[in-house]
C-alpha cells in the first residue's frame, strides 16, 4: 500500500545529481493518499470476498437465480439448474469449486484492463503513488518485458468478456421464471439481475479495446459513417470507464451476495408477480 | 478582499546546492502565483531567476511545482489557497535545474528532433491538402498542446528514473507520434515508416503504464492518456499480438 515509508532512493530520480536539491520526495499538501488507499481498500475487499465465494462451490444457485460467479458451470460437479448453464465441456474429473474455471475470464479481463491497471499501479505497487510523489523503486520498466508486456492480450480478454455477457444476459432472461421454472414471473433477483448485466454490458462496451476495434483504429472516419458513429457512443462511454469498472464490481458483487442469501435460506425472495 | 500578506517558501539555488527560502509577500484580490513571484523579484529578490512570457497561460514557459504539484504559475489563482497556508514554488523536478525556478528543458527538444515530421502525401502539392473534418479531429486535440512540458515533467517514468531517459519519448512525444499516426494525410506507413511500431521500438510506448498523471497534470486538458496514448497502444497491439487483426488485413487489404 502506498504508506510512503520505504527511503527514498538517493542516487536517482527526483534525488539526482543534477535536480533541484530538495530533500522530501513529494511536497504536495493536499491529501494525495487518499485516493490510492481507497482504491486498494475496495479492490482488496472485492478480492476477499470473490476467494470466499468462488472457493465456497455452496450456494450459488436458487431457482431461477444462479450467481454470476458460477455462470456458465463447465463441470459435471454443479447443481442442475434447469434451462441453465449448465455446460460440461470439460467433463467429470474436475473436482474444485466450477466457480474457478470460469472466473479465469472475468478476472483476466479487469487485470488487464486499462483503468484497473491503473488503479493496482498506484493503489497497490506504488508505481507511482501519486502524480509528483516518488516511487519508492529503484528500477523500472513499466509494460516493456514479461510479465507486464501480456497486459498488451487484454483484447483477446475483451473477445472473452463479450461471451460472458452474453450468458449472463440469458441467466438474466431465466429470471423471469419461477421456483417452478415456470414463465412470467419477476422478483427483486431479477431487478439485482437486471441492473446488474446492463452494468456489465456498459462496463464491457466501453473498453478501450472495444473503441479501438469499433473504430479507433481507423485513419479515415469519413470513409466508415457506421463505424465513426459506433466509435462515438463507444467514446462516450469510454469516458465513464472508471466509473462504470467500479459500478459494475459492485453490481456483480451484490447479484452474487443476492443469489448466496436466496440459496442459504437466510432471504426469501420477494416476487411481484 | 483586501490584500493580505502571504508566506511564501521559494527554492533558490543551481546545481552545485540549493534551499527552500521563506517570504513574506504581499497579495492583492486577484492575482496569480506569477503575480506574487514578480513581486518578490521587484521588492526582495531581485535576482530571483524565473521564465515567463505571455502571462495567460499559452506560452507554456512558466512551469513549476507549487505545493508539489506541476503548473502554471501565470494560471493558478492565489485564490485556491487559504491565507494561513504557506505556499511553496519549486523548479520542475525531473529536469536539471539552471538557476531558482528555471530548469534545463533541453531533454524535450531532443526528444521531439526524435520524432519523425510529417510525410507529404505524394502527388498532392503543399496548397492542395483537403481533409474532412472528422478524420482530422482527433489529431486537432494533440495541437492544443502549448509545450509547457509539465506532463513530461510529472511522468514518472523519467521523473523517478534518470536511466530511462534515453530510452523513453515522454507522454508529450508519444503523443506527437499518435497525432501523425492518426492524421488522414500523412503518408508515413507508404514511405516505408511504421509509426505504430517505432512509437513501441523507438519511443518506449511500453514504459507508459497509463497512470494518467500526465493527463491530471495538462493545462490544456487534453486526455493524453485515454485520447494518444491508450489508441497507440491499441495500434500496437493490432501489430504485434493480434492475429485476428492481422488476418483480416491480410484477407482485405483496404487502404484506411
Ligand atoms: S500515463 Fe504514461 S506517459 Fe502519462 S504520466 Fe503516466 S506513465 Fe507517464
Ligand atoms: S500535453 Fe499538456 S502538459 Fe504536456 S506539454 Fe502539452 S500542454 Fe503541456
Ligand atoms: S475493460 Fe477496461 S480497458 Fe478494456
Ligand atoms: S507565462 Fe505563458 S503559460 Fe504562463
Amino acid at each position: 500500500m502506498a504508506t510512503g515509508t520505504e527511503p527514498p532512493p538517493t542516487h536517482s530520480g527526483v534525488h539526482g545529481a543534477t535536480r533541484a536539491t530538495i530533500g522530501a520526495r513529494h511536497l504536495r499538501t493536499d491529501r494525495w493518499w487518499l485516493s490510492p488507499a481507497l482504491t486498494a481498500g475496495g479492490l482488496l475487499a472485492f478480492v476477499l470476498y470473490s476467494t470466499w465465494r468462488a472457493f465456497a462451490n455452496a450456494d450459488y444457485y436458487a431457482a431461477p437465480y444462479v450467481s454470476p460467479f458460477y455462470s456458465p458451470c463447465l463441470s459435471e460437479n454443479c447443481a442442475p439448474m434447469r434451462g441453465g448453464p449448465n455446460w460440461e465441456i470439460i467433463g467429470g474429473w474436475w473436482g474444485l469449486s466450477p466457480a474457478l474455471l470460469i472466473l479465469i475470464f472475468p478476472l483476466g479481463f479487469r487485470l488487464t484492463c486499462y483503468y484497473y491497471r491503473k488503479a493496482y499501479y498506484r493503489g497497490f505497487w506504488a508505481s507511482p503513488p501519486a502524480c509528483a510523489v516518488a516511487e519508492p523503486h529503484k528500477k523500472y520498466t513499466g509494460e516493456t518485458r514479461f510479465p507486464l508486456i501480456l497486459q498488451n492480450l487484454h483484447r483477446y480478454f475483451f473477445y472473452a468478456a463479450l461471451l460472458v455477457a452474453g450468458i449472463l444476459t440469458y441467466d438474466t432472461v431465466l429470471t423471469f421464471r419461477d421456483e417452478q421454472y415456470a414463465w412470467g414471473h419477476m422478483g427483486l433477483g431479477t431487478v439485482v439481475f437486471l441492473v446488474n448485466i446492463v452494468l456489465i454490458w456498459a462496463y464491457t462496451l466501453s473498453c478501450h479495446s472495444c473503441r479501438h476495434i469499433v473504430g479507433g483504429r481507423l485513419k479515415h472516419f469519413s470513409r466508415h459513417p457506421v463505424r465513426y458513429r459506433l466509435w462515438g457512443w463507444v467514446s462516450k462511454l469510454n469516458a465513464r470507464h472508471m466509473q462504470l469498472a467500479w459500478a459494475s464490481l459492485i453490481s456483480v458483487g451484490l447479484a452474487d451476495f443476492y443469489v448466496y442469501l436466496v440459496a442459504s435460506g437466510a432471504f426469501d425472495d420477494p416476487r411481484f408477480f | 478582499m483586501s490584500s493580505y500578506q502571504a508566506g511564501f517558501r521559494v527554492w533558490r539555488g543551481d546545481q552545485d546546492g540549493g534551499e527552500l527560502e521563506d517570504f513574506t509577500v504581499e497579495v492583492n484580490e486577484g492575482e496569480v502565483v506569477l503575480d506574487i513571484i514578480h513581486r518578490l523579484q521587484a521588492t526582495q529578490a531581485s535576482d530571483l531567476a524565473v521564465r515567463w512570457n505571455c502571462k495567460a497561460g499559452k506560452c507554456g514557459s512558466c512551469s513549476a511545482e507549487i505545493n508539489g504539484r506541476p503548473r502554471l504559475m501565470c494560471m493558478t489563482r492565489m485564490s485556491v489557497f487559504t491565507r494561513e497556508e504557506t505556499i511553496t514554488v519549486t523548479p520542475l523536478r525531473a529536469f536539471p535545474v539552471v538557476r531558482d525556478l528555471v530548469t534545463d528543458v533541453s531533454f524535450n527538444y531532443a526528444k521531439a528532433r526524435d520524432v519523425p515530421s510529417f510525410v507529404p502525401p505524394p502527388g498532392v502539392a503543399a496548397g492542395d491538402y483537403r481533409m474532412r473534418q472528422v478524420d482530422v479531429d482527433r489529431s486537432q486535440e494533440f495541437r492544443k498542446c502549448i509545450e509547457c512540458f509539465l506532463c513530461q515533467d510529472t511522468c514518472h517514468v523519467v521523473r523517478d528514473h534518470e536511466e530511462n531517459k534515453p530510452a523513453f519519448a515522454g507522454p508529450r512525444f508519444l503523443m506527437r507520434v499518435a497525432e501523425l499516426d492518426m492524421h488522414p494525410l500523412d503518408a508515413a506507413a507508404e514511405s516505408g515508416l511504421d509509426r505504430k511500431k517505432t512509437a513501441q521500438e523507438e519511443h518506449g510506448l511500453g514504459y507508459c503504464n497509463i497512470t494518467k498523471c500526465c493527463t491530471e497534470v495538462c493545462p490544456e486538458g487534453i486526455k493524453i492518456t485515454d485520447n494518444a496514448l491508450i489508441p497507440l497502444k491499441e495500434r500496437a497491439a493490432d501489430r504485434k499480438y493480434d492475429p485476428l487483426v492481422w488476418l483480416g488485413n491480410k484477407i482485405r487489404r483496404r487502404g484506411e
